[in-house]
């Protein structure tokens, strides 16, 4: 299959797939094993993609001319291509688990939550593989929209408050900051076009370049940074597939992802060096860190807690990207990985806990350990990713994080991650103690169903897997650090 | 018979509406206004052509030259509005079929045609002419069929909005009469091109410049622009189905265009806006439209105020475009005239089909719509996506456009206005789709509208799509207007 | 006096401001109608005016005459007459269809006839109310 065709069936598989099941709506197995198939071969495209970019093939695809200079186009890169993976891979079971999930709950509209799933993935794609800025924020715009109706999935008061400020938050940084701030570049720069080193070195002042770097960072609504971060807790009104799959991995990493293309590919790390506004933002960064961490310390419900880490955990990233270490930014990378497993696995569990025995909060966990040993021990080892102990995927990510802050001299960033781990440790662990030592209370009830029980424990495993197997994914974070000098 | 298409676009409307009237049934009307109409749409194409082909096109009426006769006289520019009025017109006649039936007496039907069909000429007229009089005549013709037709809503306000018009729009049409008579007696011509000729000479005396106030305030008024609006809101509302798509895709169009013509081809840049510096009024103007306006459409409880206030807003935008006056933002509000001709017409379609099985169109009409009518409600998001300004509709060429003018011009506060603007638009069309789509119903019956509906409403909606994504037409088009008005006066 | 010489100008004027300042603020819909024709005839004035032309002959054709008055803006006027005249008629027309079916001309009055129809039976059929058959 030639690179440009694999490109389009990542684009498009996951919605001609969407397009079958509404198709199919009125016959639920025929649905699900469309789902799965979907999920599956999105996995094998982006897989093989993955496959073709480490083979050095040159992987580009015009898709259309708007206006000249005004293009929607792809191309792949190191971050990208492994964004992709992530995503599609991470959808197999996320899809999985939906079906067991949507069942044992009898959710009504199930069509509707799949497509929407299915569309949301393939907005997802787009971002990770878009060639310029404003490919990437058109279908930064589609995630924005299509993930709205999974929000709001359960239709009721709360569920449309929440995704009123999922909404207005989101669409108003974008539009007010984001949008703004690519106007800008390209008034300044003349192309959107995402340039190795960069594509505004000498073309604007450093002062100013400051003041577009924050327009980004905060125009980003989707990587959380504070305080721009309100989305994330309100998002968590959705059913939990959508917690796990987007507001873990594909639509909080999309933002992430968006300020590491910026910085790497519209400013430069070289470029940005001189830019003495970007240490403000690292202290910014470094802040968003140690309050979320903080206030999930005091979140009693699983699910705020769990966003409230997020939000941590997603600061870590863009912390590590602003440090300009070529180390930091491979340990950012790496991070991506190691938190989408470990939060996907946090979240796969904390709804299976809530199929299984209707909790939400902390305070209702004694001895969950032993009414659910499979899901809490993956939960156990979500935890220990997120604190970053061995043998966990955190730990490899935090590593790099810390040798690049040590070689770019960064004593903060130092101590922004040993203070947090400290953080998370403390909130986490609490968790587990009352799982595995407490006596259980209540009517005694068994495991989730066995495809969400699939889903998480195939998620936990990966994330121990990473922490010995994490050659490929580090042979590809570092060439994204080759790329910009 | 070739030579004399210029004149048989404007008269052939005009011969059939009396026609019209005097047919005995409404189905035969409408066939006929509709038969009318495509004949006007294949004439005006076929001008359009010519006029890229050959260059401007001027006719002598009756054989008269110019600075005597009348002349029509039809360039790049009005060779385009030309087109737009003639497609709007002949994609809202076949759909007007159904919603007429059902909103108008039968014995009422031929006269609504024949209005109609004198509406159309009006707005042809205008644009084909090249003397300042004829243009008021014409303008009489089309506001006075518009009065009429407004008036044939079915909700008693109809009548109040369409008395409120006419004697806004008739103070309008008499300030432009004012305009135009002192500048005759300060020139002694009436054709557009002698005018612009003679009017350097002059250009100093108060006389002249009063005269260009009168004429723009009574083009701001039949534009409606802010705050000379105030007639739009319930007319487009209580208006028939029909009228309401009609109307905002043509008839403020055509004002804008008169506006655009006088600004640039009679008075000139340099005179109106560097020594009068109407320009900066116009700024002032589109800035607080655009925002008022979108403030005014969050705030509105039925769909089709929504759509009104926020036409009052996007004359705005076209305003702005052409107040920058630089080829870039020229063709920004010629793109944007032509896109949000092309989006309300299909917004305002998908409000009458709404009309048409529900009865009504506030916002409570609209629950659960996606279920009841999903091709009407699709159409209706994927026009309101062009009216946000997405990318890969037409709506975004044109701000895109938009903003480039601005950032060139230096002018960053535009671009932030933009924007915001942008972000309201996007307020007030997602709390129709989120009604239609996420809001419990208790009805969930199936209960499209007709195909001779939905059919004129998706070529709309489809050209919506077509224009944002293969640009090198409209675009094309809106640049070789752009030129036309910014070689200024001959 | 120089202002006495364009008494006509002043006449037409004071008439223009007359009918404007009617049609503004006048809430009879009839009074408005009255403004909007006053205003529209101080134009018709002040086209005729620009036409006069000194010791002028009417323009028509006759042996001796040399200078004839401006016939253009006489022909320009009997077509915006004509205008004037369809504008007033379909105002009227309104106006009558306005008594009808709200049973009031003055505007106040209408405004907040409006309002309380739409309060009260906001999803009703307007037509209902028609008092006449």
């Amino acid at each position: 299959m030639s690179p440009q065709l694999l490109m389009l069936s990542c684009l498009c598989l996951p919605l001609v797939g969407g397009g079958m099941l509404l198709l199919a709506h009125r016959r639920p197995r025929l649905r699900e094993l469309i789902l799965v198939l979907t999920a599956a071969l999105s996995f094998t495209s982006a897989l093989a993609l993955l496959l073709q970019f480490r083979e050095g093939n040159l992987l580009r695809l015009d898709l259309l001319t708007l206006l000249p200079g005004l293009d929607l186009m792809f191309e792949i890169e190191p971050l990208g291509a492994l964004f992709a993976v992530l995503a599609s891979g991470l959808w197999l079971p996320t899809s999985l688990y939906a079906i067991g999930y949507l069942r044992a709950r009898k959710e009504e509209h199930q069509t509707r939550f799949h497509f929407w799933f299915c569309v949301a993935i393939s907005a997802t794609m787009g971002i990770a593989m878009a060639g310029n800025l404003l490919t990437l924020f058109v279908f930064y715009e589609v995630l924005t929209l299509s993930t709205y109706p999974l929000v709001t999935h359960i239709g009721n008061r709360g569920a449309v408050r929440g995704g009123r400020v999922y909404l207005g938050v989101l669409l108003a940084t974008s539009i007010g900051l984001l949008l703004p701030a690519m106007l800008w570049t390209l008034h300044v720069a003349g192309t959107l076009q995402f340039t190795a080193g960069g594509i505004l070195e000498g073309k604007l002042a450093p002062a100013l370049a400051g003041l577009l770097l924050l327009m980004f960072v905060l125009g980003v609504g989707k990587a959380a940074v504070m305080p721009m971060h309100r989305w994330l807790p309100a998002a968590m009104v959705a059913p939990t597939p959508v917690s796990a799959l987007l507001h873990a991995v594909a639509v909080v990493k999309a933002g992430v992802f968006t300020i590491t293309k910026v910085v790497v590919y519209i400013f430069g790390t070289g470029f940005l060096g001189t830019v003495p506004a970007q240490r403000y933002l690292v202290y910014l960064a470094g802040f968003t860190v140690i309050a979320a961490s903080v206030v999930a310390l005091r979140q009693d419900n699983i699910k705020r807690l769990l966003a409230y880490s997020t939000i941590s955990q997603l600061s870590y990233i863009v912390m590590a990207t602003l440090a300009l270490a070529p180390l930091a930014l491979t340990g950012a990378g790496l991070h991506m990985v190691a938190h989408a497993f470990g939060k996907i696995t946090l979240f796969f569990a904390a709804g299976a806990i809530y199929v299984a025995a209707h909790r939400t909060q902390v305070s209702e966990l004694d001895g969950m350990g032993r009414r659910m040993p499979w899901t809490m021990a993956a939960f156990a080892i979500g935890a220990l990713t997120m604190i970053g102990v061995p043998p966990s995927a955190g730990f490899v990510s935090k590593w790099f994080i810390i040798a690049g802050a040590y070689q770019a001299d960064l004593y903060f960033v130092l101590a922004v991650i040993v203070l947090s781990t400290a953080l998370n440790a403390f909130y986490m662990l609490p968790i587990l103690h009352r799982a595995f030592f407490r006596a259980p209370e209540g009517r005694a009830h068994g495991e989730a169903p066995w495809p969400m029980r699939v889903a998480l424990v195939s998620t936990a495993a990966a994330s121990v897997l990473m922490f010995f197997f994490h050659a490929p994914i580090l042979a590809l974070t570092r060439s994204l650090t080759g790329a910009a000098p | 018979m070739r030579e004399h298409l210029p004149i048989l676009l404007v008269v052939l409307p005009m011969l059939a509406a009396p026609i019209c009237s005097m047919l005995p049934r409404g189905r035969q009307a409408w066939l006929l206004a509709t038969a009318v109409s495509w004949a006007v749409l294949a004439i005006a194409a076929s001008l359009l052509i010519r006029v890229h082909a050959e260059g401007t096109i001027s006719y002598a009426l009756g054989g008269w030259p110019a600075p005597i006769g009348i002349e029509y006289r039809l360039d790049g520019l009005n060779a385009l509005v030309q087109v737009l009025v003639a497609a709007i017109a002949a994609c809202v006649l076949p759909f007007s079929g159904r919603s007429v039936q059902d909103e108008i007496d039968a014995d009422r039907q031929p006269g609504f045609f024949a209005l109609l069909l004198l509406l159309i000429t009006g707005l042809l007229g205008i644009v084909a002419t090249g003397d300042v009089f004829n243009v008021f005549v014409f303008l009489e013709i089309s506001s006075l069929a518009t009065y009429g037709l407004i008036a044939f809503g079915r909700d008693r306000r109809a009548l109040l909005a369409a008395y409120r018009y006419l004697v806004l729009g008739s103070i309008g049409a008499t300030l432009y009469l004012i305009g135009i008579g002192l500048l005759y007696a300060l020139t002694g011509t009436l054709n557009m091109q002698d005018l612009a000729a003679r009017l350097p000479a002059v250009a100093d005396t108060r006389t002249a410049q009063t005269a260009i106030t009168l004429v723009m305030v009574g083009l701001g008024i039949k534009m409606a622009l802010f705050p000379l609006h105030l007639w739009l809101p319930n007319a487009y509302r209580f208006a028939p189905s029909a009228i309401s798509a009609f109307l905002p895709a043509t008839a403020t169009k055509v004002a804008i265009y008169l506006m655009l013509r006088f600004v640039f081809d009679i008075f000139g840049v340099g005179f109106a806006f560097g020594r009068l510096e109407l320009n900066e009024v116009l700024l002032a103007l589109a800035a607080a439209a655009m925002l008022s306006a979108s403030l005014a459409a969050m705030q509105q409880r039925d769909v089709k105020g929504i759509l009104a206030y926020s036409s009052v807003a996007q004359v705005g935008y076209i305003v702005l475009g052409a107040a920058l006056a630089t080829p870039i933002g020229l063709t920004a509000s010629l793109l944007h005239l032509f896109n949000h001709a092309l989006m309300k017409g299909a917004l305002f379609m998908a409000m009458g089909c709404v009309m048409l099985r529900v009865g009504r169109t506030d916002l409570d009409a609209i629950r659960g719509l996606g279920r009841r009518m999903p091709w009407t409600a699709a159409a209706f998001v994927v026009a309101g996506l062009s009216l946000i300004g997405v990318p890969l509709t037409a709506g975004f060429i044109s701000k895109w456009y938009l903003v480039l003018a601005a950032l060139e011009a230096g002018w960053w506060p535009l671009v932030i206005l933009i924007l915001v603007a942008s972000l309201m638009a996007l307020i007030y069309v997602w709390r129709v789709v989120a009604l239609a789509y996420f809001a419990p119903n208790e009805s969930q019956r199936r209960e499209e509208a007709p195909l001779s509906m939905l059919v004129p409403l998706w070529l709309l909606v489809l050209a919506n799509i077509w224009f944002g994504i293969d640009t090198r037409l409209s675009v094309a088009m809106a640049e070789s207007g752009m030129r036309v008005l910014m070689a200024g006066p001959p | 006096m120089s202002w006495l010489a364009h008494f006509n100008y002043w006449a037409v004027i004071v008439v223009m401001m007359t009918g404007l300042y009617m049609a503004i603020a006048q809430s009879d819909l009839m009074r408005k109608l009255i403004g909007i024709t006053l205003l529209q005839t101080a134009v018709f004035f002040l086209y005729i005016s620009f036409g006069f032309v000194r010791n002028a002959q009417v323009p028509i054709l006759t042996e001796g005459a040399e200078r004839y008055s401006n016939p253009l803006p006489h022909v320009l006027i009997l077509t915006a007459i004509v205008v004037g005249v369809a504008t007033t008629a379909l105002g009227l027309a309104l106006v009558v269809r306005i008594r009808e079916r709200y049973g009031s001309i003055d505007e106040a009055e209408l405004a907040s006839l409006a309002d309380e129809v739409e309060d009260l039976e906001p999803h009703h059929d307007f037509d209902d109310q028609d008092e006449h058959p």
